[in-house]
Order: structure tokens, then sequence, then C-alpha cells
């Protein structure tokens, strides 16, 4: 209680601000200083969300999208670790690779979005595409940096300790880069987020981003914001989840315990 | 009960030179060092900074192999590191995501059974005094005790020789002096041979059979002065005092004159 206490007086104004925006917006539209069509009260936005989950609408699309991510997240972080672990560790391999992942990695994830419906129509396998390219350069680029960063100095305990490849990369180059390798999941799973959205809006029968293109069509406003803005507060979800499974995994890492 | 047949060895270093090339220019920092290290001895070397103490230490541990001269232990030509080798560093180099006791572990190879592991682990947790800090996190510890927890992960292959690099030059005067006292404590029951670097010349003679005085870059081995007091030592005995002004004479013959130095 103390502790909740402390943190409201701290963070005050976090809440007052949002607060007192809202309280505007909606004095403003009760006033008809805004026309509803365009941007319709928070209470009626409100109103418009408690139907969406009511009807169950909201949080299935919802769960169709954080699936997608999911499956195409694993998939990108997976090849992410592999490709980034071969990377960072074998110069030719490195070498080999770098002007065409010099060329790939810049390109933004949305580009790739008309290629794959070309390649793979527009099923779930485009989109689950979309979301592995989207993570795997994020996490490729974590991985490498945090293994090259690694301090020499634990390399040559274990050397002076005859350890071998095996034992080296797993007991001492993946745990002192793993810090760094969450940062980059982390950062991997919010530009998943993000493009899974922008592929259902191009082009899809399910998910959030589907849904907020279905009411526009429709011209139904108020769901086309509550749609936006749940996008918005499921991000933040995920990323504090992540966050507290960071903390429980790296229960060592004394810089996470500072901040 | 070790891997290692323990009949103890001589460390011999025979000639040797070494040189680092930075970009093209060539830095001298040993020349021509000849040092015999008896079974069981403990040997402090001294010098000034930068002179190549450290450098010395990691050719004998096998970390540094490009050199001129060789260095045996027994029969054997070192030309990489082995357990028979440990060292303790500067920092204690501790993993920061492995308990004590993990790291005290790791230092262990793979043919030891689960049971023998957790033995082994223990009574070197116990010969540094650290038992109750077995599940603790290295973060959890002062200087000093994971310095300890160090020592503890370099003995426990049972190491003919301990490299000990200015392993007290980070902690504080008390913690040192205690430190220096949980060493030979440790020395007398392992009876390993020890090869230690320090700045502290008190320190040197205090746990030094011998004291090496080395010169400043190209160094060499200026002197070798035996320590012939008796253990344990006190630092302000009439004996102990005289040793620090042979030393002390050796050590400034050459680099700068102190301003003042009183003893
Ligand atoms: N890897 C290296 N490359 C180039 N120069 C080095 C390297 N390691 C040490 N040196 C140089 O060798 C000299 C001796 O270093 P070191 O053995 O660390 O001295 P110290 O006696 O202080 O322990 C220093 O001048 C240092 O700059
Ligand atoms: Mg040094």
């Amino acid at each position: 209680m103390k502790k909740i206490g402390s943190w409201l007086r701290e963070n005050l104004l976090a809440l007052v601000v949002p607060i007192l925006l809202l309280s505007v917006w909606e004095a403003a539209g009760q006033l008809g200083w805004i026309r509803a069509a365009l941007l319709p009260r928070p209470s009626a936005i409100a109103q418009v969300l408690v139907e969406l989950i009511a009807s169950g609408e909201l949080f299935i699309h919802l769960g169709i999208s954080i699936l997608r991510v999911g499956q195409g997240f694993l998939i990108g972080a997976f090849l992410g670790v592999l490709v980034g672990v071969q990377i960072a560790l074998v110069k030719k391999f490195r070498i080999a690779l770098s002007l065409i992942f010099g060329v790939l990695r810049p390109i933004p994830v949305i580009a790739w979005i008309p290629v794959l419906i070309l390649w793979m129509g527009i099923d779930e396998g485009s989109k689950i595409t979309v979301i592995a390219i989207g993570s795997f350069w994020t996490v490729l680029v974590s991985v490498v940096q945090g293994i090259r960063s690694v301090d020499k100095k634990y390399l040559e305990v274990a050397t002076i300790l005859e350890k071998d490849q095996k034992t080296l990369l797993t007991k001492v180059v993946l745990p002192a880069a793993l810090p760094a390798i969450f940062t980059g999941v982390r950062v991997g799973i919010d530009v998943a987020w993000r493009s899974v959205v922008a592929a259902e809006l191009i082009a899809a029968a399910s998910g959030i981003g589907y849904m907020i293109m279905y009411a526009r069509e429709l011209s139904q406003i108020d769901v086309v914001l509550v749609g936006v803005l749940s996008i918005g507060l499921t991000g933040v979800l995920i990323d504090q989840l992540l966050l507290l499974l960071e903390k429980r995994l790296l229960k060592w890492n004394v810089n996470l315990h500072e901040s | 009960m070790s891997m290692i047949a323990a009949s103890p060895q001589t460390l011999t270093i025979k000639g040797l030179s070494k040189r680092f090339q930075i970009d093209n220019d060539f830095v001298e920092v040993l020349n021509d060092i000849d040092l015999e290290v008896t079974p069981g001895e403990f040997v402090s070397i001294i010098g000034p900074s930068g002179c190549g103490k450290s450098t010395l230490l990691r050719m004998v541990a096998g970390l540094e192999q490009e050199y001129q001269g060789e260095i045996y232990l027994g029969d054997e030509l070192i030309k990489g590191p082995r357990v028979n080798r440990g060292m303790v560093f500067q920092e204690a180099r501790l993993y920061p995501w492995l308990t004590i006791e993990n790291n005290v572990a790791f230092g262990l190879g793979h043919h030891h059974s689960a049971e023998e592991k957790k033995r082994i682990v223990a009574e070197h947790l116990e010969l540094v005094g650290l038992s109750s800090f077995a599940k603790a996190y290295p973060h959890q510890l002062s200087g000093g005790m994971q310095q300890r927890v160090s020592i503890a992960r370099a003995l426990v292959n049972r190491p003919q020789v301990l490299l000990l690099d200015e392993p007290f030059g980070a902690l504080d005067a008390m913690t040192r002096i205690s430190m220096q006292q949980e060493i030979i404590r440790i020395w007398e029951a392992e009876k390993t041979t020890i090869l230690l670097v320090t700045h502290d010349i008190d320190e040197a003679i205090f746990l030094g059979d011998r004291v090496v005085v080395m010169s400043k870059r190209p160094a060499t081995a200026k002197a070798v002065i035996p320590i012939d007091l008796p253990r344990p030592r006190d630092r302000n005995s009439y004996e102990f005092v005289q040793v620090r002004k042979t030393i002390y004479s050796n050590f400034f013959s050459e680099v700068e004159v102190p301003f003042s130095y009183s003893i």
C-alpha cells in the first residue's frame, strides 16, 4: 500500500494530464465544438469499447493479431539468434553476408507486404512472414552486438580453465550477451506488433487491423478509434510483460535493478 | 583424488623476452628474464607500473604465446593454458550470472560426478570462508569477498602454480592486510607454488619467500632478494624494516628517486 502511495505521488502528473485532456475533449464535444462524425466524445468511445468487449469482437480480433505476432516473432527471433551467433563468431560468415545484409536490412518491413502478398496470397503465411522478417533483423542485430561486446576478461577466465568452445558459448558468451539480446527481443516484439497491424490494414480478413479498416469502410469512426487505441494499449501491455520476464530471468543483472 | 598427478614441479623461466607490436612499432616489454621457482615456494614480484609484470604472469598462464625463451613446469614446456596453472586477476572476474557456488564450480572440468563437484566446491568455499554465501550472486559480495571466490575458483583444480596478479590492489588497506593473512593460510594448506605480482613492497615482503625486483621497461629481473624471516611475520620487526630498506634502495636505484620516503 505504501508503495502504491509513493508511486502515485511521484507519477501524479502522468495521470492528471490525460484526465485533464479527456475532460476538455469531452466538454468540447458536449458544447458542439467538435463534430462527432470526425471525433466522438470520450464517453461515446468508451461506450463503443464496452459494446465491442461485450460482443467479444475486440478480443477476437486482438487475439488473432497477437497470435500472428507470437508465431511470426518466434520464427524471426529463432532465425535471428541462429544467424546472429554465426555472424558474431565466424568471421568468414560475417564477411560473406555483410553486403547482402547491408542491402536487405534497411528495407522497411512494410515494403515487403506487397511482395509477400504476390508470393503467398493474403492468408496467414504472408502476415506471419512479415512479422518474422521484422523481428529477425532486430534480434539479429542485438545478438551480434551483444556477443561482440562481451568483455574479453570473461573469455580469458574460461580460456585459463581450459573450457571447450561449446562451454564457452553456452556458459559465458550467451549469458553475457543476454541483457543485450533481451533488449533486442523487446524492440523486436514492438516491431512485430507494428508490422502485423500494417499487414492487416493492407490485406486481411481478420485481426485488429482488419477491424479498423472494415469500420472505416462503414464510416464508424468510434470503432476505428477504439481499434487504434487498443493497439497502443496492447503494445504497452506486451512490453510490461516482457520487462517482468526480464527481471525474472536476469536476476543477476544489477543494472536492471537500479532502473 | 585430483586428476593431476601432484608430484611437485619446479617452474623454470628461461631467457624470456617479449615485445608487443603497436601499429608498426615494437615495444620491448620483458628482456631476458630467468627465474626458477621451487615447488611450494612463494615468490613476490614487484616493479614499476607498466614494466611487464602482468605480461610475465600471462605468459606463465599460457595467455600470451609469442615470445622468446621458454617456460617449463617440471619437464613440460608451456605452450598454452592448462588447469595445472591457476590465475587470479586484479578484478575478481566472477560471472555475474552465476551464483558463488556455480562460479567456483565453473573452475572444475567435466570429469567429476555431481556429488564430487558439490563436495569440492563446498570444500573450497570453506577454505576461503564463504560457505554461507554459496547461493549469493557476486554483486551481493564485497570486493574482498569476491576476490576470495576468485581464489577458490582458481584452486579447485589443485593447480601446481597459482598466479596472482595484484589480487588485492583494488581493496582497502584493512581488507588487504586480512587478505594477506588469508592467502598465507591457504598457501600453507594447499602447498601450491605461488607467483604474486604486487605494487606494495610491504606486501611483497610479508608474503614472499623471495622478492623479485623488476626494472622499468624493458624489464629485467634486477634483483632477487631472499626473505629469511620466520612466519608469521611482523611488519614492524627490525629485520622486516631492514629488508624493506634494501628493497627500497633496489627499487629506486633506477626509477626516479621519490621526493621523500621515511620509514
Ligand atoms: N596486448 C598488448 N598490446 C600492446 N601492448 C601491450 C599489450 N599488453 C601490454 N602491453 C604493454 O606492455 C607493457 C607492460 O604491460 P603490463 O604487463 O600490463 O605491465 P604491468 O607491469 O603494469 O603489469 C605496457 O607498456 C603495456 O602498454
Ligand atoms: Mg599489471
